[in-house]
């Protein structure tokens, strides 16, 4: 047993302490990253992660079934803009490249910045649903009163379960002009 | 402390500088009841505006903060720092030993906490008002939608979780250095042992519960995102880092509770406890379980269905370590030679009402059920049978049971017997109904309510008064019997109590110990 | 076999289980109602029998922990001369009461696994509704393929007359909306339940659906309902101040009355798109407008428009100020405060009415109006 003071209690106390900063610690390097690896291997929250899909999978397209993308746009509080898909849904092959777009207005007299966070549902789903090219890679800047198309490229992935055949994909925009400024969002 | 073979000082300074842990002690105790009564306050307002449907009292602004401050003043201001009392008094005298291992510490530990909750309190009178997101403060409620009394409100949980690190070190040390010679672990009275186990519980989840304040306040006043989506951050996140706290911490509330009902059940049933040996496994497998049951407070948030499946089953495993706890007090009771003293009739309240509300906790389990039960008074009863029968009935009996040890004084059993019966009508006037309203379909933190749920919630308000007048006849009867109560001098005082802290002189000596006792290896834990 | 066993446990509990289960009927909570209602879809059935049953098993269990202390209570005094037996172990004992409660369990874990996947079967769902929770009101989107989704807001209906006392109270008091949600009988049902701002929780207890709202993820759960009528819930997550005030109607409606409700939405929608090319005169415009204030205004700015939450209306340097600076603050907010923006809850006709409204209510007396093309126009910049 190490010890750490002569004093028996001392000694407690001070290895009792290393043991509460560690706790602290804890929350920060070891919850939250696992929070985050957790949520991409389970799908918690239908949370996809921020990075376009390079990977190609062998067996191109599967013809013989088809899934349905649903489309869903909602502005978070205090978010003004007209935002929403072009197409409310399509029917797709696993296996395949498809395009979209949504479109956003930024309505007000000053230049905003937006964030859009994905989700999908149902979260089983999430692992099977590669975006190649997706707007909410990045923060979306658009000057007062501008519109811009966001576009969307993903793959469905063939191995998809063959009970889902409907995936929502949603799609919330935020209003991050005050983060964008500062630049100091950490994560 | 040390070799000073003399008394208390004078004045205010005795209770400022003291390290004497019976003193230290007594401050807890005055302290934590004194918060019992402003959490009770609240928890009258509460009650009072929903003694009928329609807004009459307290507009909904302000009935959230009186549920939010209930909440945590009840935790953090009053349950804890009680049992911290207790601690500081008996378990020296338990295992023999002079004093706490860390008594300066001990006085820091006592001393930062009135401050705290003054600043607590205070945040009532500032713009915006007190916390309002309920004491599980779920974000964004409690960030981005706070007032701004949130800043005040993280540092109070901050200091707070300090002094509570600092007693639980304080414990442990205690318990791992000083016991007397032959006091091995599996003798100690097992009130130690559930202590040193709640100990161990605090060390590791309170560094939590400071983390998770941490990252509200950084995401409040530094930019950073942990709790919002717009920043890559997860309010849900939040949940599981408060709950990896607030789940232990329940046990935490409710671990001593069990070791009191240990030792009074057999002193009152003239029978040693019943498989110790086994009350010391099970509260250690319920401390083990309790860090991997923490979302069973998140079953509606959304998880994937193995993440349910597996906090379900984990959940329903408490049972058994806590069943095992019941059947050995009933057995203890069993074949004894019983006699109903106010602690006693208390211990019986406590082991009625516990069993209730743990079964109400395995219904809660069931994920599916859960569905129904989420977020409605059902939970309301079922955390108010384990806490206020569980740790306020339990307390109650603690004070009852070792209060003429402490002052060398008797307390009134009429009043005693009095304040039980009142507390435990009134108790289960307040709470039983609020089962069925829950079932209903009321939900809680709800200032007004439909007119289906009327009658209920007028008798639960009526219960409520009741439980919590019968506060006021306890505290008259402690200081009744402080000031005037009919001396004792047995060192017994009870005629079925075991164990060193009855071996020293009635009243406790300001210092016992001081050359260690002779343990008797026959007298296995008292 | 549990529920054989829970049929020989009902009986066994007759009496109990009788009163309990006289009061459960559907349509809400009914007077003094003191258990679960199984609802009115197969899943609440399920999740009432589990329910029953696991009450039915701790009540079997409370009753011998109870039967055995009471005894020794009864029998084991010392005032009755008892005298104390001093036996304090068995391992035997002790096993036989950590197994024995284990295998209990087991049993028990069976039909609640089933009963959560049941919960967790989200798929071949025949319409689809988004559900997202405001501070404090719901909103219904029905999600349509041809792009054409009918929306709208589900307010508390319960005036604040009655919350603060000065009305008598109606009989689905603080349980009722201006606009419910309507699906079909025997259908499935897929809810997209999400948050605008803080979490909220959507829950209606005969639907037995209860799933948090989350501001930025999506969550789903379904039901199928087999029984036309109304049924009601509220939120059940603390979510600010009006928690108690953002109730959940659903009606569920035959088949052809749904799809007649629903062109009645779509040509509704129509008419508005008609209405904002017309021009209304002040009274008109203050007629629609008293009832949009109620509706959407009130909770914070008060029924005489003198504050509360949100700043007064009477009198307001805002009000009574610029024209376009007024409607820009409805349309978009005031960032940072709890005024929200309203350009995308109210449709043009409205927001013109309620701005109007404000103008010329409460002793603010401007004369001046915004008709619904103002709306339009200001919102294209």
């Amino acid at each position: 047993m190490i010890r750490l003071s002569k004093n028996p209690s001392t000694d407690t106390a001070t290895k009792l302490v290393v043991v509460a900063v560690l706790m602290f610690a804890f929350v920060f390097v070891v919850m939250v990253p696992l929070y985050n690896v957790l949520c991409d291997a389970l799908g918690i929250n239908g949370k996809t992660n921020g990075e376009a899909y390079t990977s190609v999978q062998a067996g191109g397209v599967d013809e013989s079934r088809l899934v349905t993308i649903q489309f869903v746009a909602t502005r978070n509080e205090g978010m003004p803009w007209e935002f929403g898909p072009s197409v409310s849904t399509m029917k797709v092959h696993p296996g395949a490249v498809n395009d979209t777009l949504f479109r956003a207005r930024n309505t007000l007299a000053k230049d905003m910045v937006a964030q859009a966070i994905p989700s999908i549902s149902p979260s089983r789903a999430v692992q099977y649903f590669h975006k190649t090219e997706c707007f909410c890679f990045n923060q979306q800047p658009l000057a007062a009163g501008a519109a811009a198309e966001l576009p969307l490229q993903y793959i469905v992935d063939r191995d998809l379960p063959k009970d889902i055949h409907t995936i929502t994909l949603s799609y919330t925009i935020f209003d991050v002009t005050d983060m964008a400024k500062g630049a100091v969002a950490t994560r | 402390m040390g070799d000073h073979h003399h008394g208390p000082a004078k004045g205010l300074s005795r209770w400022l500088f003291t390290t004497n842990h019976k003193d230290i002690g007594t401050m807890y105790l005055w302290f934590s009841f004194s918060m019992f009564m402003l959490g009770g306050t609240f928890a009258m307002i509460i009650r009072a505006e929903l003694f009928q449907p329609g807004l009459q009292l307290v507009e909904p602004a302000f009935f959230n903060q009186m549920t939010t401050l209930h909440g945590l003043i009840m935790v953090f201001g009053a349950i804890m720092p009680s049992f911290v009392g207790l601690a500081n008094w008996l378990i020296p005298m338990m295992i023999g030993a002079p004093d706490m291992a860390l008594p300066r510490m001990n006085n820091w530990s006592f001393w930062i906490l009135p401050p705290t909750f003054l600043l607590l309190a205070s945040t009532l009178f500032m713009e915006g008002g007190a916390p309002a997101a309920g004491w599980t403060f779920y974000a964004p409620l409690s960030t981005t939608y706070a007032a701004p009394s949130v800043t005040f409100f993280i540092f109070s949980v901050h200091v707070l979780g300090l002094s509570s690190i600092m007693g639980s070190i304080n414990i442990i040390a205690t318990v791992m250095n000083m016991r007397a010679p032959g006091m091995t672990y599996m003798k100690m009275p097992l009130f130690v042992w559930t202590w040193l186990i709640t100990a161990f519980l605090l060390v590791a989840v309170m560094p939590v519960l400071a983390g998770a304040v941490t990252m509200m306040l950084m995401d409040v006043h530094f930019g950073t995102s942990f709790f919002s989506a717009a920043g890559g951050g997860d309010p849900v996140l939040f949940q599981h880092v408060f709950w990896f706290f607030g789940h232990p911490e329940v046990y935490i509330i409710i671990l001593p509770a069990f070791g009191v009902v240990s030792q009074i059940i057999p002193a009152f049933s003239r029978k040693p406890l019943f498989g110790y040996d086994s009350m010391v496994y099970a509260t250690a497998s319920i401390a083990f379980l309790s860090f991997i049951v923490w979302a069973h407070h998140m079953y509606t948030v959304g998880m994937p269905v193995a993440g349910e499946l597996f906090f379900m089953y984990a959940t329903m495993l408490i049972a058994v370590p806590t069943g095992v706890k019941v059947f050995n007090w009933v057995t203890t009771m069993w074949r004894g030679s019983l006699s109903f003293e106010t602690p006693m009739l208390f211990c019986i309240g406590f082991l009625v009402l516990f069993t209730i509300g743990g079964f109400t906790g395995l219904m809660l389990a069931i994920a599916p059920s859960d569905f129904q039960y989420h977020d409605t008074y059902f939970v309301v009863a079922h955390f108010h049978y384990v806490m206020v029968a569980g740790a306020v009935f339990s307390m109650s009996a603690a004070i009852y049971f070792w209060l003429p040890k402490w002052c060398g004084r008797m307390y009134n059993e009429t009043m005693g017997k009095t304040h039980f019966w009142i507390s435990f009508i009134g108790f289960n006037l307040a709470f039983f109904p609020q089962h069925f309203v829950g079932l209903a379909g009321m939900p809680r933190r709800i200032p007004d309510y439909a007119l289906q749920f009327t009658d209920f919630n007028m008798m639960s308000s009526i219960g409520a008064f009741i439980y919590g007048l019968s506060q006021v006849l306890f505290l008259y009867n402690v200081i009744a019997t402080i000031v005037a109560g009919k001396p004792v001098s047995d060192p017994k005082v009870w005629d079925g109590a075991e164990g060193l802290e009855w071996t020293i002189p009635t009243p406790a000596p300001y210092h016992t110990f001081e050359t260690p006792p002779k343990i008797d290896p026959a007298h296995a834990h008292s | 076999m549990c529920f054989e066993a829970k049929r020989l446990l009902k009986l066994a509990l007759g009496p109990v289980l009788m009163l309990v289960s006289a009061v459960v009927l559907a349509y809400g909570p009914e007077v003094n109602q003191v258990n679960m209602a199984p609802g009115v879809t197969a899943v609440g059935e399920r999740i009432y029998d589990l329910h029953m049953w696991i009450l039915g098993v701790c009540t079997v269990i409370g009753v011998g922990v109870f039967g055995v202390m009471f005894y020794s209570i009864i029998n084991h005094r010392k005032s009755k001369g008892a005298v104390a037996s001093h036996f304090h172990e068995s391992t035997k004992v002790e096993i036989a009461w950590t197994v024995i409660p284990f295998l209990i369990l087991l049993v028990m874990a069976v039909p609640s696994t089933s009963t959560l996947l049941e919960v967790y079967n989200n798929d071949d769902a025949e319409m689809d509704i988004l559900v997202t929770g405001f501070q404090w009101k719901w909103k219904y989107e029905y999600i349509d393929e041809s792009g054409e989704n009918v929306s709208f807001f589900s307010n508390l209906r319960t005036p604040q007359s009655e919350i603060h006392n000065a009305d008598p109270k109606g009989e689905y008091y603080l349980l009722e909306v201006d606009e419910p949600m309507v699906i079909p009988v025997n259908t499935k049902v897929r809810f997209l339940i999400t948050g605008n701002d803080v979490i909220h929780s959507w829950w209606v207890p005969d639907l037995a659906v209860k799933r948090d709202a989350i501001p930025g993820f999506i969550n789903e759960a379904w039901t199928k309902v087999d029984t036309v009528g109304v049924y009601r819930g509220q939120c059940a997550e603390l979510c600010g101040k009006d928690h108690g005030f953002m109730p959940i109607v659903v009606n569920v409606v035959s088949k052809e009355d749904y799809s007649q409700w629903l062109s009645g939405k779509q040509a509704e929608a129509a008419a508005i798109k008609e209405l904002m090319a017309q021009t209304f005169t002040l009274d008109q415009q203050v007629e629609r407008g008293k009832a949009v204030y109620e509706r959407s205004c009130l909770a914070c700015h008060g029924a005489n428009g003198e504050g509360g939450v949100g700043k007064a209306i009477a009198g307001s340097a805002i009000v009574t100020g610029d024209i376009n600076k007024h409607l820009d603050v409805g349309i978009n907010g005031v960032p940072g405060t709890a005024m929200q923006a309203f350009g995308g809850q109210l449709n043009d006709v409205d927001m013109a009415a309620v701005i109007t409204y404000q103008r010329n209510a409460f002793g603010n007396n401007m004369g001046d109006m915004v008709q619904p093309i103002d709306v339009y126009n200001h919102k294209k910049g």
